[in-house]
């Protein structure tokens, strides 16, 4: 019980974000503070670990006042919310057609290889997550892969070398 | 290059900033369209003959036209940026590059439609983009654009961006305002249409970013003069993503007067297919649409010259002919594998597919499985007219048009290769390290003399 009100009281966003919250909130109409869901499970998943926990989801349901059942329904249900921890850095390699034709499938092979793992899979140190995808809109700029906020176009096995490295020495 | 409406400043240095963009002439159809009444701009927005941008092609202003106006029930603009389908990046570049643009377009939009408070709904993945159209909204804002009492006409306007977070299906406009209203992404029942009853029920209209944009000019230059470019009911410009095996991949913007085979090979566009290689294949408006071989991709059944403009790239129907889309124009070479391709987009629409109509969730799951299948030496003849079969019973029975836009790309690409699943199906092995190649897909096709 001790370690779990601990837990709950880490997962408690700042005063600034509680401001951002309530700005986020007020785009919407008066008792429609629900739209704000998707913003708010994206700055949790952010603040609390890279994923979402039911303790973190139970959380955002309290801040929109609604039940938390609406909050697992519509984090099941997109793709960018991730329902299971997940390494630091999560490599997301889109595999759609566009990408498929210029070689995206080589790409994701490499990345297992050098990494050790299969798709959706982490490295044992905790560092890497490799998750195929589907179209990030990047088809001109193929293969390409999602990392964190920003994308990685053209890729090439020399590059994802480059990446790893630089995300290696990061820490 | 032809006429360029939204991209010709796109290349001027710091175009993003704002007093750039006004020095270029920004914010002039704002200027114009506050001094109009709403339904003057709509009427404008009617004789231009916009159609959609986003894939389906509909009439702006007629879309306008239906937009209920019930006494003291706020009205909403939301603008469609949940760019998915698959080889589409337009919007992506226009709100990456010209985020003024979108702004501008958004401003007279909502002044026309009476929307007080206006979204745009952006795709989760897309994360920088927010940062920088929120730099611009703020901008706009400091600058008397947007707020309260805009240039002293006593119109108010907001414009919020909100993200998604990964699912092809909020680009189906119904899908898209449940997850703003902060639900899954499940496509409602039409009707009552977003017209009538949208956003938190009330009346709303959704745009496609680049359709938002393309008020901009049209607002300038007046509806009369915009409907002169182009031809036919394809007027104005149209942005096409370019992707697949081309020299040139990106965005392009043309005036639907030049032809297919112009568009891939001429170095002010495509700039032809890499490495000497010749065309097998191309799915001219977003994955969804019809997939053609290169006979009937630059010449119609007919023998005529095959057009990028919305009727040309359709003429034959689905028999021999595709669609404009989302101007996803994905160039397959003659080493692709059309089966496997097709395997690629069927696990996308199975992904993607959000549960609510048997047909899709099912069906699409099918689809992939038996393409795997063949794909990968198991496939049995059968197969084909099981996969034929399957795609029937999805489209045209689900509640919106995933099922059929993830039945079409199956269908298509059995219509015009079927020759190639046959020979997956008898060369297991060999399929296995090789592909079947370019056949007679790009033979001159045979014209029959009445």
């Amino acid at each position: 019980m001790h370690n779990q009100d601990i837990i709950k009281r880490m997962k408690q966003f700042s005063a600034e974000q509680l401001n951002q919250v309530q700005a986020i909130i007020a785009r919407y109409p008066e008792g429609k503070q629900k739209s704000a869901l998707i913003p708010l499970l994206h700055l949790a998943q952010e603040t609390f670990g890279g994923w979402l926990d039911t303790e973190t989801m139970d959380y955002i349901a309290s801040l929109l006042t609604i039940k938390p059942i609406e909050v697992y329904e519509v984090a099941s249900f997109y793709s960018m919310f991730h329902m299971k921890p997940v390494g630091k850095h999560v490599l997301e390699v889109c595999q759609t057609g566009p990408c498929m034709l210029n070689g995206s499938d080589e790409i994701i092979d490499y990345i297992k290889q050098k990494l050790g793992i299969e798709a959706g899979q982490t490295t044992a140190d905790g560092l890497f997550t490799l998750k195929p995808v589907e179209c990030l809109g990047a088809c001109g700029y193929a293969p390409m892969m999602q990392l964190g906020k920003h994308y990685k176009e053209f890729l090439t096995k020399d590059k994802i070398d480059q990446i790893i490295e630089d995300l290696r020495n990061s820490i | 290059m032809g006429i360029q409406l939204l991209l010709e400043k796109s290349k001027v240095e710091n175009i993003r900033l704002y007093d750039v963009y006004r020095r270029e002439g920004g914010y002039r159809s704002v200027e114009k369209a506050l001094k109009m009444s709403p339904d003057d701009i709509v009427e404008e927005v009617k004789k231009s003959g916009l159609r959609g941008r986003g894939g389906a092609g509909f009439p702006t202003g007629m879309k306008w036209s239906f937009l209920a106006k019930p006494e003291g029930v706020p009205r909403h603009l939301v603008c469609n940026a949940d760019e998915s389908e698959p080889g589409t990046f337009k919007d992506r570049y226009l709100m990456e590059f010209l985020p003024h643009l979108l702004i501008e377009g958004l401003i007279v939009s909502s002044y026309a439609l009476g929307s007080n408070a206006t979204y745009i709904y952006i795709r989760g993945e897309y994360a920088w983009i927010p940062d920088i159209l929120e730099q611009a909204i703020a901008e706009a804002k400091a600058n008397g654009w947007l707020g309260k009492n805009i240039l002293g006409t006593g119109f108010d306007c907001e414009i919020y961006v909100q993200r998604g977070a990964g699912a092809y299906i909020c680009g189906e406009e119904t899908a898209l305002i449940e997850s703003l209203e902060g639900k899954r992404g499940n496509p409602r029942i039409k009707p009552p249409f977003p017209a009538i009853q949208g956003l938190w029920m009330r009346p709303t209209v959704v745009n496609n970013v680049e359709t938002l944009a393309a008020v901009v000019p049209i607002i300038n230059m007046g509806g009369d003069e915009y409907a002169k470019i182009g031809v036919g009911k394809s007027t104005g410009t149209k942005l096409l993503s370019v992707c697949g095996n081309v020299n040139k991949p990106g965005v392009y913007e043309i005036d639907m007067t030049i032809s297919v085979e112009e568009f891939i090979y001429s170095d002010a566009y495509c700039g032809g297919i890499p490495n000497g290689k010749k065309l097998k294949a191309c799915i001219p408006g977003g994955s969804s649409v019809p997939i053609l071989p290169a006979n009937l991709l630059l010449k119609t059944a007919k023998g005529e010259t095959r057009m990028m403009n919305y009727e040309s790239l359709a003429d034959g129907g689905f028999a021999t002919g595709s669609m404009m889309g989302s101007g996803g124009f994905i160039v397959l070479d003659e080493s692709q594998c059309i089966v496997r391709h097709t395997m690629s987009l069927a696990r996308f629409y199975n992904h993607e597919s959000c549960g609510q109509c048997s047909p899709c969730r099912e069906g699409t799951g099918w689809m992939y499985k038996i393409l795997k299948n063949i794909e990968y030496g198991h496939g049995k003849m059968s197969d084909i007219d099981l996969l034929w079969d399957v795609q029937r019973k999805i489209e045209g029975n689900t509640i919106c048009p995933l099922g059929d836009a993830a039945a079409w790309p199956v269908a298509a690409a059995i219509r015009h290769f079927r020759d190639e699943f046959e020979w997956h199906i008898n060369n297991p092995v060999e399929a296995q390290t090789r592909n079947y190649g370019l056949a007679h897909y790009a033979d001159p096709i045979h014209v029959p003399t009445v």
